[in-house]
């Protein structure tokens, strides 16, 4: 209660009006920015949709089955057949096939975006400075707020939806790979140093090989944040599976939920498998040579 | 002209870094700096030559400033204040590249923790140097294999470095140290992380080496007797100061104030003083003399026996008073006489090594070089004298050459 006797007494800063003005400008002045990022992003959406959605679903689930085998032997290559065939015989299939598009698409732009700047910020102190409280900001700022400055800029559709999911999934790719970078011994950056090398070659011979496993850490968090994150952008009309969970959970109907929700469990445990093995055992291999 | 001069060289720890080299030179004393303007003194105006081909010692116990010191002779660290001059050619005014080009082809770095770069293996380990200078492939590799063959480590290039122990790791640093065929070598404690056997027979390999190649070497540590086994100079560093700079024996006969003696008091010295140092002028005769001569010679030295050499110095073997008295009485000649068998040692054998070859045999010890020549003779009296920290000068200057009578 006491709060609104606060309210009333003191005015009212006005953050809110502030916020919309400057998005209203950025809507009218950065147009052709938008047009740009919608476009590209229209395409790499589009070119994973009729990558997965041409082959019948029995061959892409043969695919994926024999990459899950590399990835995590016959455990991972089993689950992610019987998974699949689960979402096939459900009929979510095309759904699914938009929503893995989506997160591909949001997960790539993350990490060609977010290792750059995880490098930046592990260079230069000041640079980590400024991003570090952003990504503080990005990470803890409600998801659904997102939504809206992205339909402002991207009106409604597939664009924004992945736009929002990058903003909210990038962090742990620009966090870890930081990390991953200040982590290396600095007895092995020295060394690097005495041998007379360049800076580039200090960061892609020594730095970024050792901070790897750390920044493919990173590279997963993000991928399974912007699976989090997609299912709720079909609020703002992004295709997938989301709108089937949407759709059931607006219309009261708990089974047809459950149905949606299981596809995205399942497609939830292959990605987070998936990423997670799908660099170590190039790893391994060389360490047993 | 020495390969690498330090002149004044200062390193400050601080805030106020900057301004504490200006205090210093205005007589601030370290204790007031770091008191009235929380400057630490890391290394304090420290002056240097190094010479082409010398072992160069630097030692001194933790926190004295050697690993700082070592660090700005490639300036992994910037000196606060000073010049070091590499050829001549101060480096604290060359631009990044130039600093490259010295840290590439002329000195080169060995790490106490190895500091081998985990994700390569052994030999790419090795080429790291030569890779990042672009050097083509085959001949990069052909020169770490050369280099690893040095170390002694053919066969093991494939290998990943964590399933290599920590003496064969260390191989692996010198290797990859090595291959760029430096001027200089500065080895940072390069022997500390590893247990004393393991790290004696790599001390006895760094000399091998180092008969081989001739380089620089700059060898920091914390171990005297580390420093005494392997430098050719040593600078005995304390709290940032250089205290003294000599040669082993330098520092251990003539300390130059008391924190080095007390540093040294407790060396073993057996493991230090060699027979070049204790060794004496021989008493010799050629064979061609008689015994009688032999005994009057005795007489006169007021010795028992004596050392029979050829005219180039080489030995043949020892006579006694007592045979050689015998043989003036039945006539035989000195070589009827001569006990050829007598023991003899290398002149770097160190006289902990050396008791039990003494107490075999009644003669003393003959000391000859590789083509048996009599450089001179150790009595078990010089052994234990030399135990109680008593070394004749005459040793140590090593001109104890033979007198040949005849």
């Amino acid at each position: 209660m006491q709060h609104q006797l606060l309210s009333a007494d003191m005015p009212k800063l006005p953050i809110a009006s502030w916020v919309d003005t400057a998005v209203d400008w950025m809507s009218t002045n950065l147009e052709g920015l938008f047009d740009g990022i919608a476009f590209t992003i229209e395409k790499v959406v589009t070119f994973f949709t009729d990558v997965f959605t041409s082959p019948h679903p029995i061959l892409f689930i043969i695919i994926l089955a024999i990459i899950a085998y590399f990835a995590g032997k016959w455990k991972l290559s089993l689950f992610s057949a019987l998974g699949f065939l689960l979402i096939w015989n459900l009929g979510y299939w095309e759904a699914t096939m938009s929503t893995l598009a989506l997160v591909l698409t949001s997960g790539l732009v993350s990490i060609v975006i977010g290792i750059p700047i995880g490098i930046l910020c592990a260079k230069s102190r000041g640079a980590s400075n400024v991003i570090t409280p952003l990504l503080d900001f990005m990470q803890t700022m409600p998801a659904f707020v997102y939504l809206l400055p992205a339909v402002t800029f991207f009106s409604l559709g597939v664009v924004p939806g992945v736009i929002a999911s990058i903003i909210f999934a990038i962090p742990p790719t620009i966090r870890l790979t930081n990390l991953g970078i200040q982590q290396v011994s600095s007895e092995l950056v020295e060394a690097a140093d005495a041998f007379g090398s360049t800076g580039a070659q200090k960061l892609f011979k020594v730095q970024l090989p050792l901070a790897m496993p750390t920044i493919l850490a990173g590279i997963n968090q993000t991928i399974m944040l912007s699976l989090s994150m997609v299912v709720i952008a079909s609020m703002i009309g992004a295709q997938g599976i989301g709108v089937e969970v949407y759709r059931a959970v607006t219309q009261l109907r708990i089974g047809q939920g459950f149905e949606a929700g299981l596809a995205v469990v399942v497609l939830a445990i292959v990605l987070d498998r998936l990423s997670q093995n799908i660099f170590k055992p190039a790893q391994k291999r060389r360490n047993a040579k | 002209m020495p390969i690498l001069s330090i002149r004044n060289v200062s390193k400050l720890f601080g805030p106020n870094a900057a301004q504490g080299v200006k205090l210093l030179n205005q007589g601030y004393n370290k204790e007031r700096l770091a008191k009235e303007k929380q400057i630490t003194v890391g290394v304090n105006q420290v002056n240097m030559d190094i010479e082409q081909g010398e072992i160069f010692v630097i030692m001194g116990l933790s926190g004295s400033g050697k690993s700082t010191l070592v660090r700005m002779f490639n300036r992994l660290i910037d000196p606060s204040a000073g010049q070091i001059l590499v050829h001549d050619k101060d480096i604290m005014k060359m631009n990044a590249e130039q600093l490259r080009d010295v840290r590439r082809k002329t000195i080169s770095m060995v790490f106490q923790k190895f500091a081998l770069f985990p994700h390569r293996s052994v030999l790419d380990n090795v080429e790291y140097g030569l890779e990042i200078q672009k050097i083509d492939k085959s001949k990069r590799r052909a020169k770490a294999m050369q280099s690893l063959e040095l170390v002694g480590l053919k066969g093991w290039e494939d290998k990943m470095p964590d399933e290599l122990s920590g003496g064969m790791q260390q191989r692996v640093g010198l290797a990859r140290a090595l291959a760029n065929d430096p001027e200089v070598l500065l080895m940072d404690e390069a022997f500390s992380a590893l247990d004393p056997l393991i790290r004696r027979d790599m001390q006895d390999e760094l000399l091998d080496l180092q008969e081989k190649m001739k380089k620089t070497i700059i060898f920091i540590t914390h171990d005297l007797d580390e420093a005494l086994r392997i430098g050719d100079r040593i600078a005995l560093m304390r709290d940032g100061e250089v205290v003294q700079i000599g040669t082993p024996e330098e520092i251990l006969i003539h300390p130059a104030n008391r924190y080095v003696q007390r540093f040294v008091e407790d060396v073993d010295l057996s493991k230090v003083l060699t027979a070049l140092h204790v060794m004496r002028r021989p008493e010799t005769i050629t064979p061609d003399r008689g015994p009688r001569v032999a005994l009057e010679l005795m007489r006169e030295r007021g010795v028992s026996n004596l050392f029979v050499i050829d005219r180039g110095k080489r030995l043949l073997g020892a006579i006694t008073a007592e045979d050689a008295s015998r043989a003036v009485k039945e006539k035989l000649s000195i070589e009827d006489i001569m006990i050829s068998e007598c023991p003899t040692c290398p002149p770097d054998r160190v006289i902990g090594e050396m008791f039990e070859l003494s107490s075999t045999s009644p003669l003393p010890i003959s000391v000859v070089d590789e083509e048996n020549r009599l450089l001179g003779v150790v009595v078990r009296g010089s052994l234990l004298g030399a135990m109680a920290g008593e070394v004749e000068n005459e040793g140590v200057n090593g001109n104890a050459a033979p007198t040949i009578v005849g």
